[in-house]
């Protein structure tokens, strides 16, 4: 399915400035039931699986169900993203247990600074090849 | 049957807010990324205003929204000769070459911004094993731009901890705006959530782009961007054939599910030269998880085989047949090729098609305990293991589901292999898009450069003041994601020189914003005026849903254009055939009917599809051969034939007519040949 919302985790995000799976979801799925106040996912056969929604959601209400056009009932992929790793639990349908943690950034998130320590532009060499950042000169195809 | 129009009768008028800014990057993905970061950086001493329309959040939109495992284009110690070598032998020898090596020699910098942005890339330990992204900030290995060596699972290809590439990549993007905004003194230029629909020409100069008009997808209100210049980075087209999954699997498509064909649509739409839109990718995956193969094959070297354990790639009966028709293609074993040769064994029903996880497996553990001897080894394997999953977790975590499901652990079974229904794109491992100006110092012919229709501009298209990068810059892939991201860097800072070479223009249009308003609106006035006509809105003579418009989309290039169900057979009577379906089509689109702001998304997303599928089928229709072999075959011309068509196939379509013109471009080859690969 995709991403299902669990009705009694979800809190509509009434206490942030916006709901968070709304937000993030790249193919806009996750919408809100105001009159619930429960999000749902309103097309689950465009849900990519990318789990964006899952990551994100504060309550951890969402989670994915894989699609039964093929996938057997049983089996589950549970994130825990922190600021610098995410932990994945794997459930397979017989019961094994799988759990990996991977980096997932090494520096704080907010800290990019995309300029530091980057040379100014220089508009003599707008017209060439290279970028800003570019000290050495670009190679050409030798014949 | 009657058209409709929209005057605003039956759904309510939205806002409308007119922006005028200098360069506007349409699309949020790695190349407006890239375009954001090199643009703004320019951009700020002149006071230029760039401001960038994506149709979701950057955090996570485009292709690279779920993460990555691998970045698949790093040159590090290669020469980019050789990548051109690389990209041209998998694209069955028509490429553009100067775009390719002028990526190829840009590509590295990028990866070692996103390094030093936060980006764990893996290195090699001291032991010959690799380190994770953290292991190796640890064991104070250099950095990428220092030299630093990372792992490599492939010539071109190097290992990262990618959940987060996304993020990282869009945090200094939407950095690189808000320095621009302090520089220019604008409250806003970035806009999520607004879906943009169509560009429109200049009203006095109709071969220069001008406008962009779209809506936001969370209220009513159309947004007109008059712009100087346009960075066009939106994407390639999915879910355009009806892929192999049905109902809800169809979301998981291979390629992100949200890439609509926009990119194509909007350039084509207005006037820019598209080339190799016969190009598409077929791509082998495990089966309906759709999860990467490249670092099974690469790096844990597993095989695939028939289900009878034969390499179907050595088979020297098919390999003779195939050479008899796609001849010295054949020697290097391109995607493609290998594509075709793997569909004929399973026409043999030869199938299942497997990779063989679990011989890899054992290979690696042996090697290992050798080596290291028993307990270490074994912690080395539990290692590769937990890199073999997150492969899968970083970047198709529904296939870590479904192996789950499916109670496959690989190093116990192999796993099934499946060519999957085709798609349009230009970054990965395929070529579809426009036809682009290139760099003028790599002794190309003056026609791609210099004397380009549209000014001498790096990744300009034809139309002047319409920059490509990312998918939709033609004729030149195996980009992937660092290159998209230094191609965006490219055009962006072409499109700043072009700007400031036109310092007196100023963008107008023939159409009023309330035109724009009802043209793009259009799906809601049909939606409402008939709405009432049946106690079941989803069912009504009057208009077409979106998602029986893409259904019937599907439906058609599936059958005629070569999809899966003709095994992507097709010929020029079932090509003639399926454009005359096609048409009609496009006549029922003015029927589009949306309920809300996410259907109208979705009918104009769709709209892109079927311009996306014209341009596609009217490309193979004209290419008199199979180019493609293990992506589509014309029936009627199954050969490579290099005498006649080693060519670029280019077309232009006419907004105003309805009408296209194909024609052949010559190719030109910059890099001398590859040395013969050995078997």
């Amino acid at each position: 399915m995709p991403s299902y919302v669990i009705t009694e985790k979800c809190d509509g995000c009434k206490a942030q400035d916006k709901t968070a799976c709304q937000y993030i979801c790249p193919n806009d799925l996750m919408t809100l039931n105001r009159d619930l106040m429960k999000a749902f996912n309103q097309e689950p056969e465009q849900c990519w699986e990318c789990y964006n929604c899952v990551k994100i959601c504060p309550q951890q209400a969402i989670e994915i169900r894989a699609y039964q056009d093929f996938a057997p009932l049983g089996a589950n992929v549970i994130p825990m993203r922190g600021t610098d790793s995410i932990m994945w639990t794997i459930k397979f349908r017989n019961g094994i247990l799988k759990r990996f943690k991977f980096p997932i950034r090494t520096t704080v998130e907010g800290s990019v600074d995309p300029y530091k320590g980057k040379p100014e532009v220089d508009f003599a060499k707008l017209k060439q090849v290279g970028f800003f950042t570019t000290t050495k000169a670009m190679p050409v195809i030798k014949k | 049957m009657e058209k409709e129009t929209c005057t605003f009768s039956f759904c309510a008028k939205p806002a409308i807010e007119e922006i005028e800014t200098d360069l506007l990057l349409i699309g949020g993905g790695m190349a407006c990324c890239g375009a954001a970061f090199e643009g703004a950086r320019w951009a700020n001493p002149k006071k230029m205003k760039i401001t960038m329309v994506d149709k979701a959040a950057t955090d996570r939109s485009g292709a690279v929204a779920m993460g990555l495992s691998a970045i698949n284009t790093y040159m590090g110690d290669n020469d980019p000769v050789d990548y051109v070598k690389m990209v041209r032998n998998d694209l069955m020898g028509i490429v553009r070459e100067d775009l390719i090596y002028d990526l190829g020699r840009h590509v590295d910098d990028s990866v070692q911004l996103f390094e030093e942005w936060g980006l764990p890339i893996w290195k090699m330990g001291d032991d010959g094993f690799s380190l994770d992204g953290f292991q190796a900030k640890e064991a104070g290995k250099t950095s990428l731009r220092d030299g630093g060596k990372p792992v490599r699972s492939g010539k071109w290809q190097i290992m990262i901890n990618g959940e987060s590439y996304k993020v990282i990549v869009a945090e200094a993007a939407k950095k690189a705006l808000e320095s621009n905004r302090a520089a220019t003194g604008e409250k806003t230029n970035h806009y999520e959530r607004v879906f943009i629909v169509k560009l429109y020409n200049d009203a006095k100069e109709p071969n220069r782009v001008a406008a962009a008009a779209g809506f936001s997808v969370r209220e009513n209100k159309i947004y007109i961007f008059k712009a100087k210049a346009m960075v066009l980075a939106a994407g390639g087209a999915v879910n355009v054939f009806r892929p192999r999954s049905t109902q809800e699997g169809q979301g998981r498509a291979w390629y992100p599910v949200w890439n609509s064909g926009s990119g194509y649509a909007l350039g084509l739409q207005a006037g820019a030269e598209l080339t190799m839109m016969e190009n598409r990718f077929v791509p082998a995956r495990f089966k309906d998880g759709y999860g990467p193969v490249g670092a099974w094959f690469l790096f844990f070297k597993a095989k695939a085989t028939n289900s009878l354990g034969e390499d179907y790639c050595v088979n020297p009966e098919a390999l003779a047949e195939a050479k008899k028709k796609y001849g010295k293609y054949v020697d290097n074993l391109g995607t493609a090729i290998r594509n075709h040769l793997m569909m004929r064994d399973m026409k043999l029903g030869k199938g299942p098609i497997l990779m063989r996880t679990d011989e890899a497996m054992a290979a690696i553990n042996k090697t290992f305990k050798e080596k290291l001897g028993d307990k270490e080894g074994a912690k080395k394997v539990k290692h590769l293991e937990a890199e073999a999953w997150e492969d899968f977790l970083d970047m198709a975590i529904g296939q870590a589901g479904l192996w789950a499901a499916q109670n496959i652990e690989p190093d116990k079974v192999p796993s099934e292999i499946m060519p999957t229904e085709p798609y349009l794109l230009g970054s990965h491992a395929g070529c579809a898009g426009f036809w682009c100006c290139g760099p003028d110092d790599l002794g190309a012919p003056e026609e791609w450069n210099k004397k380009w229709v549209a000014g001498n501009y790096n990744r300009s298209s034809t139309v002047k003041g319409l920059f490509m990068c990312g998918d939709i810059c033609g004729a030149s892939g195996h980009k992937f994601s660092s290159g998209s991201h230094a191609e965006g860097r490219i055009a962006a800072k072409s499109a700043i020189a072009f700007i400031l070479d036109n310092p007196n223009y100023k963008p107008t249009i023939n159409e009023t914003a309330d035109h724009l308003a009802a043209e793009l609106y259009l799906p809601f006035e049909v939606y409402e005026k008939y709405k009432t006509l049946t106690t079941d809105p989803l069912i009504n003579p009057n208009y077409i849903r979106p998602k029986m418009l893409q259904t019937r989309l599907q439906k058609i290039s599936d059958e005629y254009f070569g999809g899966i169900s003709t095994w992507y057979m097709t010929s020029k009577t079932m090509l003639d055939a399926g454009l005359q379906k096609l048409q009609v089509l496009k006549e029922d689109a003015s029927k589009m009917a949306a309920s809300n702001l996410h259907e109208l998304m979705r009918c104009w997303e769709n709209y892109h599809r079927i311009l996306s599928v014209e341009a596609h089928a009217r490309h193979i229709l004209f290419r008199e051969e199979s180019r493609y072999p293990g992506y589509y075959y014309r029936g009627d011309f199954d050969l490579v034939d290099d005498t006649n068509w080693k060519c670029f196939v280019n077309s232009k379509y006419d907004i105003a007519t309805d009408k296209w013109e194909v024609k052949k471009v010559p190719y030109v080859q910059l890099v001398e040949d590859a040395a013969p690969v050995k078997h």
